[in-house]
């Protein structure tokens, strides 16, 4: 395989997410840390979930076809429920965090909201997630051979990265979706993120029949992005004034409706009206 | 170790690598407008001397010990606002470490990766006499356990030889020393480094062209490290010859043994540290005692001081020097010295009386520096080198040993912030990667790989 697929792979995967962290996270510290830390999160779910798997298969007869092919299925989708419960966990860790920072800090308020953290382990948790995905295949894809040569997909490492991208995505609209459930405890939202993830992994089972895994992923993470930013404050006329460009005096509309009272206080207006996001 | 710094009264302290590396009086809590970034972890005065120059090559004599700092108890006298400002600068703290250690572990993977000259097995150090290619597992563990003990009785003796040296003031001894070992490293690793590199790219190079490059990297490597140099230059060094050290770990231990030692050596490092009688806790103490700073090591620091103004004319003046002095004089060191000679220093120093705030001194910007010592930077790459050397080929071990160690790092520093003394930094990050090490390579390759092959994703 050449260069040109490698880089193309690379880019089309890890662009947007290289995008986000360069422009959103790697300025602050804080939300390096809390990166890195989702990261860390996702890579112990992976881990435990592949114990599992992996005591299940060596519990198995490894010649029934049928009944390994059933054991990844559940093992996929366990690997799902046990992602969300520990992005459940962080968010329980990070909630504690903000207490922390807030009694660290001189006013009264935490240098970052729960908003933007689900935002940044969103992104840490999409971005492991991608790069356990993808890098070996990219790592392939510099060295010698011909994709799809035994009859298999010639698309290979193409809809891997955009599957990488799409879920990089979704895993940071999921984070936002998540972790606004919590806070307000609203079941539904939680319900609705795991439904999600798990139509995802569910509809890569008809690969290598494309249609069936990206386009569905696609529509998915549009829908979770309108709902992340519409739960993020966002709204019709927001866009359009960002599209128009026109100079906007009310960023604290950017403070989701309903945090806490002494979010409020913090982020409506004071940390926005000193040049803080 | 890491152990918190404090507030040293830099107006009195004599221009030296300490003041350098230790920030200056903390500015009072409204000058300090850095976005106020008050954070989990506790701040980080993570000094690890560890003498990096141990010739682990055959022919080479002394310095065979990895030398881990100790940190001096943290003298618990800060006040509130003291306190307050100690934790705000955690996170910057966590991040200014977090850069050099990744640079230092991208160059190592980034060249075990590339060059095979690091893979291939060449023989082994003479620290590691027992060979790893017999037939029985049982005969193979054996092996390498006695490896390790040889190899962790290397270290402490050759700690323990040094802390006498300093208890009866052979410096001159240890200057010497240390100056033999960088010297070493920085010309004759560096010169076997470029040879392989040169070869795996199948570029010439003749020897005038060859010679000039060594001269001028190893030169200015050494007025960098021991005398005076721009900070990002000299940084650039230390993560140089901690990477080039690391990879000569990674050629010369054995693959099983190389475990084993990480391992001990955290444990090693526990003791050393929180040990009444551990030779860099007397380490520390003496250098307590005689009020002078403990012997300079490699440490890669990351202070920075700009002073913009005339408010305190002399810091002034002594701001380009102390930003370049980063562990100036100091040599190699071979023991596990605490580096906190500089925090202690400072905590022994009454801290400097309030300044009236003047605009000047808004402008002016002290921050104070991060420290750990090149061994840290040694095993933690040695651990991701490994990892990326050994495991079939798969990057996400790679990756998951570089989370974990980012991971344990920073929970050091949050157990620092929380329990407020001296902590060694290697055991937490250590097992984390073993940890993440042994379980990847072994359960989830297969899953992934599985999931690969059909195109599944989770």
């Amino acid at each position: 395989m050449t260069l040109a697929i490698f880089f193309g792979c690379t880019f089309i995967a890890f662009g947007p997410a290289l995008g986000l962290f360069l422009f959103t996270i790697a300025r602050d510290p804080l939300r390096i840390i809390i990166f890195i830390a989702g990261a860390f999160f996702w890579l112990v779910s992976l881990l435990l979930s592949s114990l599992i798997w992996f005591i299940a298969i060596k519990a198995s007869d490894p010649r029934d076809e049928p009944l390994q092919k059933g054991l990844l299925i559940f093992g996929v989708m366990f690997s799902v429920l046990l992602q969300e419960a520990f992005r459940f966990l962080y968010y329980k860790l990070l909630r504690k965090a903000i207490e922390g920072l807030v009694a660290l800090s001189e006013d009264g308020c935490s240098p970052i909201s729960i908003q933007q953290m689900a935002y940044v382990a969103g992104v840490g948790f999409g971005f492991m997630s991608g790069a356990f995905s993808m890098i070996n295949l990219l790592a392939d894809a510099l060295g010698p051979g011909t994709v799809g040569i035994h009859g298999d997909s010639q698309l290979y490492f193409l809809t891997s990265a955009f599957m990488t991208m799409v879920l990089i995505f979704l895993h940071t609209f999921w984070g936002i979706l998540f972790f606004h459930g919590c806070e307000h405890r609203r079941w539904w939202e939680i319900t609705a993120v795991i439904v999600m993830h798990l139509a995802v992994s569910g509809s890569t089972f008809c690969n290598p029949l494309y249609m069936g895994s990206l386009v569905p992923s696609y529509l998915l993470m549009a829908t979770a992005a309108t709902w992340a930013y519409l739960l993020s404050g966002g709204s019709a006329q927001n866009l359009q004034r960002f599209l128009l460009c026109k100079s906007c005096s009310v960023m604290g509309t950017g403070d989701p409706a309903g945090s806490s009272g002494y979010l409020d206080q913090c982020w409506g207006g004071k940390r926005v009206s000193q040049g803080l996001e | 170790m890491i152990t918190f710094m404090n507030n040293s009264d830099s107006e009195e302290e004599p221009c030296n690598e300490r003041t350098s590396l230790m920030s200056a009086e903390s500015p009072p809590v409204p000058s300090y407008q850095d976005g106020l970034q008050p954070s989990e972890a506790g701040e980080v005065q993570a000094h690890r001397k560890r003498r990096t120059g141990s010739s682990r090559s055959p022919n080479n004599i002394a310095d065979g010990n990895m030398s881990d700092s100790g940190v001096p108890v943290r003298e618990g006298t800060l006040e509130n606002e003291e306190e307050e400002l100690t934790l705000k600068y955690g996170a910057k703290h966590v991040i200014m470490l977090f850069v050099p250690v990744t640079l230092c572990m991208i160059v190592v993977v980034a060249t075990i990766k590339s060059v095979r000259f690091y893979t291939e097995k060449n023989g082994q150090l003479i620290y590691t006499p027992f060979s790893e290619d017999t037939p029985s597992v049982g005969q193979r563990l054996l092996n390498s356990v006695l490896n390790t003990i040889i190899m962790i009785s290397v270290i402490v003796v050759m700690t323990v030889f040094l802390v006498l040296l300093y208890k009866y003031r052979c410096y001159k001894f240890i200057h010497g020393w240390l100056i033999l070992s960088s010297l070493m490293l920085l010309f004759l690793f560096t010169y076997i480094y470029l040879g392989e590199v040169l070869k795996t790219y199948n570029v010439a190079m003749d020897y005038p062209t060859l010679f000039l490059v060594i001269w001028n990297f190893g030169a200015v490597g050494m007025i960098c490290i021991h005398w005076k140099g721009p900070l990002q230059l000299q940084q650039a060094y230390l993560i140089m010859i901690s990477a080039l050290m690391a990879l000569v770990f990674i050629k010369y231990l054995p693959e099983w043994s190389a475990w084993v030692i990480l391992g001990a050596i955290s444990i090693y490092d526990l003791m050393a540290v929180l040990c009444p009688k551990g030779p860099l806790r007397m380490l520390v103490e003496t250098a307590q005692e005689r009020n002078e700073p403990i012997f300079p090591a490699l440490i890669y620091s990351s202070a920075m001081m700009w002073t913009v103004g005339m408010a305190k004319p002399d810091t002034a003046a002594r701001g380009p020097s102390q930003q370049t002095w980063d562990a100036a004089e100091d040599g190699r060191e071979d023991h596990r010295s605490p580096s906190h000679t500089d925090s202690q220093m400072s905590e022994t120093r009454s801290p400097v009386p309030t300044r009236p705030i003047t605009s000047f001194e808004e402008l002016e910007e002290e921050e104070r520096g991060v420290k750990l010592g090149l061994g840290d930077f040694i095993f933690y790459s040695v651990l991701v080198g490994k990892a990326a050397a050994t495991a079939s080929g798969d990057w996400n071990t790679t990756l998951a040993c570089f989370v974990a160690i980012l991971i344990g790092l920073c929970l050091t520093l949050l157990l620092l912030a929380v329990f407020k003394k001296a902590l060694p930094a290697l055991p937490i990050s250590i097992t984390f990667g073993l940890v993440f090490y042994f379980s990847t390579d072994n359960l989830v390759r297969p899953f992934m790989d599985t999931l690969a092959s059909h195109q599944l994703y989770i």
